[in-house]
């Protein structure tokens, strides 16, 4: 795989951020008309190597080669003239736009809007993802979005196209659709730079991989060559052990959901309709979905930070559908929410502060409404010890911590608090497989005590790991939970509400 | 009190030059906001406006160039604003504040010398005959050249902001600076281009309260009126053809009130004088209560700080 | 080429070092200012900064500095709650009007009983004025989302009008001869804040601006509701997710800000003032934003920043008295320490880096 059939050669390319190595004498190659994986955990330094080949930062050393010619883009402009297109892992979308304008946004001389919008039709048809150019992007699903992107791209002609983490928002339908496209698109001559973590898929689809670890290639292979087990230990660089616990008898119910609706406090929000289920004690309730299927809104209603009708939440027989946060952590409802930054955890405050911010009631912090900060400081202490969280100490900055280790303070500040029912949100996203699978045991070790476990999650391979029972919400409405055991994948891809609308489209792209 | 002194042919007239120095500074600020920038230091580019335009036009003996240089001084201290919160990344709201309480200063330092002087008159607009007709004479060709400014610049920036190419990008950096950046848009110039505007057409705005409207210098004559383009912006959920129509409405109650004090209404002077303040907060809380949908049209953006990282 | 590093955390050593960089870098500026406008700028800046506490007479201008900065204090600690909640006050110049127009009123209505209690009334019906003033912004806020950034700012316009009103119509003094404005509030006993100590400036005013620093520095180090207000201005989804009802919290900064307000007016009509009059109000209300922020929303720092400020205040009249500087040079002059102070600001947050352009 060398010579003038590389579209893109990438040559020890470097990049320093004050404090960490992104990249370390990078080298790869993509040939036209291949797939390649980009391979690594979070912060192995994929993020920063695809920013430097579009042209939104720089290398401090290196060279990159498109098409036998040196490549070095200063702007994304001028990337994307060269022939790269991208599509992002957090949209680079704009909600109160509709496609077409989005679309044009992201070339570089567009056409008028009214050709631009049939141009768009055209091509989202012939490559199975349907788009009505004229609506506006914040009311698209996850899923539609994606195909904005993607389109997007399409509409330039790349001779390379960046997917970033392209499959966290699909169902496994949409899975195969994507899949199909590339491979379509692969076959007309495209170069494709694939990113991900998830190994199934890199399996299904790359014809070659470089693996990152800790910004340095640690391996170039065939991936059909190497089982999963074997990619996730070059990604990882150790022996991975999966989180084990001993079948649960499931206790009396304690958690009760009884159609529950809500409109959502974000304007391009997606309302609960009718949620019912019922969670017992010592069991975990795996909630899948593709986001913005109601995610948020759920832990907000389960949380108490939106107010129900009282008799839609009842926790041990009681209505608490009316209560604020605070109460319900008093009788033992707790949650943790899925953006750790600004949502779950206060950045710029330090880890005591942010032990305060849900441990007031269950830790006695306060004395007549007067905090007792020693106190407060033992509590964050504490779970900084048990949940091994990597940090000089209590009075650190929440933003100083990495991904993985707020995480662990987060789920361990909830957990210390011996909840009777604990609703997580995306409790691993973007975190380090090693404190994946410490939070995935503390979990389950948790449950194991007694508690009750929501976990809502994208992650479907973590939801069978740890489910007891397994329901998916689409499109804000949940579907009767069933027990995760032998649960197939299409199963869970129906459940998850298939290829949404694009089952004739899946057709037309085979 | 004698209401048949209330002329309602003059009453248009004169509201539309009542409305005019508001109508200019909230079309600035909307441009502004719609590139997600929150300026509130409106009120300080209009003084320092006012007094830069008066204070050229009465040493040139030329309003037109009082005005270019009002606009330049605008823009100047908007400038201010931008390299503050675009270069050294500080809070919008708080700079904004810090522009209105430096500028009103300023003005009334550079102002020292024009007090009680009378500025050049601006002519207004020849139109021929055409300004004799009856009603529509006085009402549509009895004005200055700023009115007719004004009103293009309302189109002008509709226009603009639907139209064309780079206002599709201003509106894409005030929904999302951070997609925008990642799709390689210069933020920051951009934002600097439409808060220097900005700056630009509240001097306008001033100058034509200090040479037209009133025609002297006082300190703080502005009045709060930068305030109340402020809250125009939000009256008109961020279009520019609603901000025509809310600096009418408001010029409208201006003019009336002043018609009723000379009229000697039977409502003490000071209570006439606040009602426009009062209209205002009136009609702010009217928008506010969601069943406009007001608040969708605020840009996503708007009063963030950006600053691209890695 | 510069470019801006985040911190992993804020820094303290700049936290503190930023408020004297900043009054440093306004005294370089408005020495230029000065010269500009022809006159002495190590002279101006030595009249401003140095005379009134240790010039000749010092002995009086000592005194005027507690007085020119208890409104101040005052005023700007309740505005430092709502900005550390997010929650913009910036009508507290409405609201100190108002308190002089109710306190004073109160005062007004009981002439001429001398009795203990007309004071202390005063005071409640002061704090109540700029309360209810600063419940109007914070009302609609709760129940229409109205901007209170706008609704509080238009309502000093009307305050303004309201004093007129008040000061040429029912408050007007019947003994005045006409004269607008009400009777002379310092010269009826009962009413009057004058002196505890002749000489010092210290008034029932000063007193209270050291209890309102006191007890903000207790309220956000040690109260859970001051903890609240810091995580709402951090992060108001944590907050919520803390369990902190947004409404109560605006109505608690909104209305703490407007009491406090009411009392810096009222302490200043019976006092230094007397009397409600036209052109009582000199724009106290917004200087105290400058305050806040120069303190850095600390309260500690507010007490310093006041003093400060005061000190602009004194020496910029006897800056005009002496040296014939305009008195809007120091307003100016003011308003550029608020600049100074936000461009310095980044690097509590940010790193300097000086090296090579880089893309992005």
């Amino acid at each position: 795989m060398s010579g003038a059939a590389d579209l893109l050669r990438i040559e020890g390319l470097t990049k320093a951020f004050p404090g960490v190595v992104a990249n370390d004498d990078v080298s790869f190659a993509v040939p036209a008309g291949r797939i390649h994986a980009l391979l690594g955990e979070n912060g192995a330094g994929k993020s920063t190597l695809v920013k430097m080949i579009y042209g939104l930062v720089a290398p401090d050393k290196g060279r990159m080669q498109l098409h036998g010619r040196d490549f070095a883009p200063t702007s994304p402009h001028e990337a994307r003239s060269s022939g790269v297109a991208m599509v992002f892992q957090h949209f680079s979308l704009f909600d109160a736009l509709d496609v077409a304008e989005n679309v044009a946004l992201g070339m570089e001389t567009p056409p008028s809007q009214r050709q631009l919008a049939r141009r768009i039709r055209e091509v989202s048809e012939a490559y199975g993802l349907p788009l009505d150019p004229t609506r506006l992007v914040g009311e698209l699903s996850a899923g539609e979005r994606q195909r904005v992107e993607i389109v997007r791209c399409l509409l330039q002609d790349p001779q390379l196209l960046i997917m970033d983490e392209p499959t966290s928002v699909l169902t496994p339908q949409e899975v195969e659709i994507l899949f199909s496209t590339l491979r379509k698109l692969a076959a007309e001559g495209t170069a494709i730079l694939y990113i991900s973590h998830k190994l199934e898929e890199i399996r299904a689809l790359c014809d070659s991989a470089t693996i990152l670890r800790q910004g340095q290639v640690v391996a170039t292979c065939t991936p059909s060559e190497k089982s999963a087990r074997e990619l996730a230990e070059l990604m990882v660089g150790a022996t991975l052990h999966t989180p084990s616990r001993e079948p649960q008898e499931g206790g009396e119910v304690v958690l009760r959901i009884h159609d529950l609706s809500m409109r959502s406090a974000n304007p391009f929000g997606t309302a609960l309709k009718d949620i019912d289920f019922e969670l017992r004690a010592g069991e975990v309730l795996g909630i899948g979905g593709v986001a913005g299927n109601g995610q948020d809104e759920l832990l907000a209603a389960l949380s108490g930070e939106a107010r129900v009708a009282a008799e839609a939440v009842t926790l041990k027989g009681r209505p608490v559908g009316q209560m604020g946060p605070t109460a319900r952590r008093a009788l033992g409802l707790l949650a943790a929410p899925e953006e750790r930054l600004g949502h779950a955890a206060a950045p710029d405050m330090s880890l005591t502060e942010n032990a305060v911010l849900t441990g007031t009631v269950r830790e006695g912090l306060t004395r007549h409404g007067f905090l007792d900060w020693g106190k407060a400081r033992g509590f964050a202490e504490q779970v900084i010890e048990r949940f091994d969280v990597r940090t000089p100490g209590p009075g650190q900055a929440a933003r100083s911590l990495s991904g993985g280790n707020l995480q662990k303070f987060v789920i361990g500040r909830e957990i210390l608090q011996r909840p009777e029912v604990l609703v997580v949100n995306q409790p691993t996203w973007g975190v380090d497989a090693s404190a994946a699978a410490a939070i995935r045991q503390a979990l389950l070790d948790l449950a194991a005590n007694g508690t009750a476990v929501v976990v809502i999650s994208q992650d479907l391979d973590e939801l069978m790991e740890i489910s007891d029972r397994f329901a998916a919400l689409n499109e804000g409405r949940l579907a009767a939970p069933r027990p995760a055991k032998g649960l197939g994948i299409e199963e869970i891809g129906l459940m998850m509400g298939g290829a949404h609308d694009l089952d004739t489209a899946a057709r037309a792209a085979e | 009190m004698d209401l048949s002194a209330i002329n309602p042919v003059i009453l248009v007239a004169s509201l539309m030059v009542a409305a005019t120095p508001i109508l200019l500074a909230a079309v600035g600020e909307l441009v502004v906001e719609r590139s997600g920038v929150l300026n509130l230091g409106v009120e300080g580019m209009m003084i320092t406006g006012a007094i830069c335009g008066f204070a050229i036009a009465v040493e040139t003996g030329s309003p037109t160039i009082g005005f270019l240089a009002a606009m330049a001084g605008g823009a100047l201290l908007a400038m201010v604003f931008g390299v503050l919160t675009q270069f050294l990344l500080s809070n919008h709201v708080a700079t904004g504040l810090a522009l209105t309480l430096f500028g009103l200063g300023l003005s009334a330092l550079l102002g020292q010398g024009y007090v009680g002087v009378r500025p050049p008159a601006t002519p207004k607009m020849d139109f021929g005959p055409l300004s004799d007709l009856p009603v529509v004479g006085r009402i549509v060709f009895g004005h200055d050249l700023v009115v007719y400014a004004s009103l293009l610049l309302v189109a002008g920036v509709w226009a603009f902001l639907r139209y064309t190419r780079a206002g599709l990008i201003l509106r894409a950096v005030g929904e999302s600076h951070d997609a925008a950046h990642a799709l390689g848009y210069r933020v920051v110039t951009i934002r600097l281009l439409a808060i220097a505007f900005g700056g630009a057409c509240a001097g306008l705005g001033g100058a034509y309260l200090s040479l037209i409207r009133v025609p002297q210098w006082t300190e703080g004559m502005t009045a709060g009126a930068g305030w109340i383009a402020l809250a125009l912006v939000v009256f008109a959920s961020w279009r520019p053809w609603r901000v025509l129509v809310g600096a009418y409405l408001f010029g409208g109650v201006t003019v009336l009130q002043l018609n009723l004090q000379a009229a000697g209404a039977a409502v003490p002077v000071e209570i006439l004088s606040m009602s426009p303040y009062l209209i205002t907060i009136l009609v702010l809380v009217i928008i506010s209560s969601d069943r406009f949908g007001a608040r969708l049209g605020a840009p996503a953006s708007l009063g963030r700080v950006f600053h691209a990282n890695r | 080429m510069i470019a801006l590093v985040r911190r992993p955390a804020p820094s303290r050593l700049w936290t503190v070092l930023t408020p004297p960089l900043a009054v440093l870098a306004t005294m370089v500026a408005g020495g230029l200012m000065f010269a500009a406008l022809g006159k002495d700028p190590v002279l101006a800046i030595r009249t401003i900064f140095w005379d009134p506490l240790f010039g000749e007479f010092a002995f009086y201008y000592r005194g005027q500095l507690l007085v020119k900065a208890a409104p101040l204090i005052l005023i700007a600690i309740g505005l430092s709650l709502g900005f550390r909640a997010g929650i913009w006050n910036i009508g507290a110049e409405g609201q100190y009007i108002l308190g002089a127009i109710t306190g004073g009123a109160v005062g007004l209505a009981f002439y001429p009983l001398d009795s203990w209690i007309v004071f202390p009334l005063m005071v409640v019906a002061g704090a109540f004025g700029g309360f209810l003033w600063a419940m109007i912004p914070a009302l609609l806020k709760v129940k229409f989302r109205t901007n209170e950034i706008l609704v509080s700012l238009l309502l000093v316009y009307v305050a303004e009008q309201l004093l007129a009103y008040m000061a040429l119509g029912p408050l007007k003094n019947p003994e005045g001869q006409g004269f607008p404005g009400s009777r002379n509030l310092s010269q009826y006993d009962a009413a009057a804040n004058n002196e505890l100590i002749a000489g010092s400036g210290m008034h029932w005013g000063v007193v209270a601006a050291f209890i309102a620093v006191i007890a903000a520095y207790v309220l956000l180090n040690r109260h859970l509701t001051g903890y609240h207000i810091r995580l709402t201005g951090q992060a108001p989804r944590a907050a919520r997710f803390a369990g902190v009802n947004p409404n109560l919290l605006t109505i608690f900064c909104l209305g703490t800000s407007g009491a406090l307000a009411g009392l810096a007016g009222l302490f200043e009509v019976a006092g230094p003032a007397g009397q409600i009059s036209i052109d009582f109000n000199v724009g106290y209300g917004f200087t105290a934003i400058i305050v806040a922020f120069l303190g850095r929303l600390h309260p500690v720092g507010i007490l310093l920043a006041g003093l400060l400020m005061a000190l602009t205040y004194i020496g910029g009249e006897a800056a005009q008295s002496q040296l014939g500087l305009p008195a809007a040079a120091i307003q100016a002059f003011q308003g550029m320490l608020l600049f100074f102070l936000l461009a310095v600001d980044m690097l509590t947050n940010y790193r300097l880096r000086f090296g090579r352009a880089q893309v992005a």
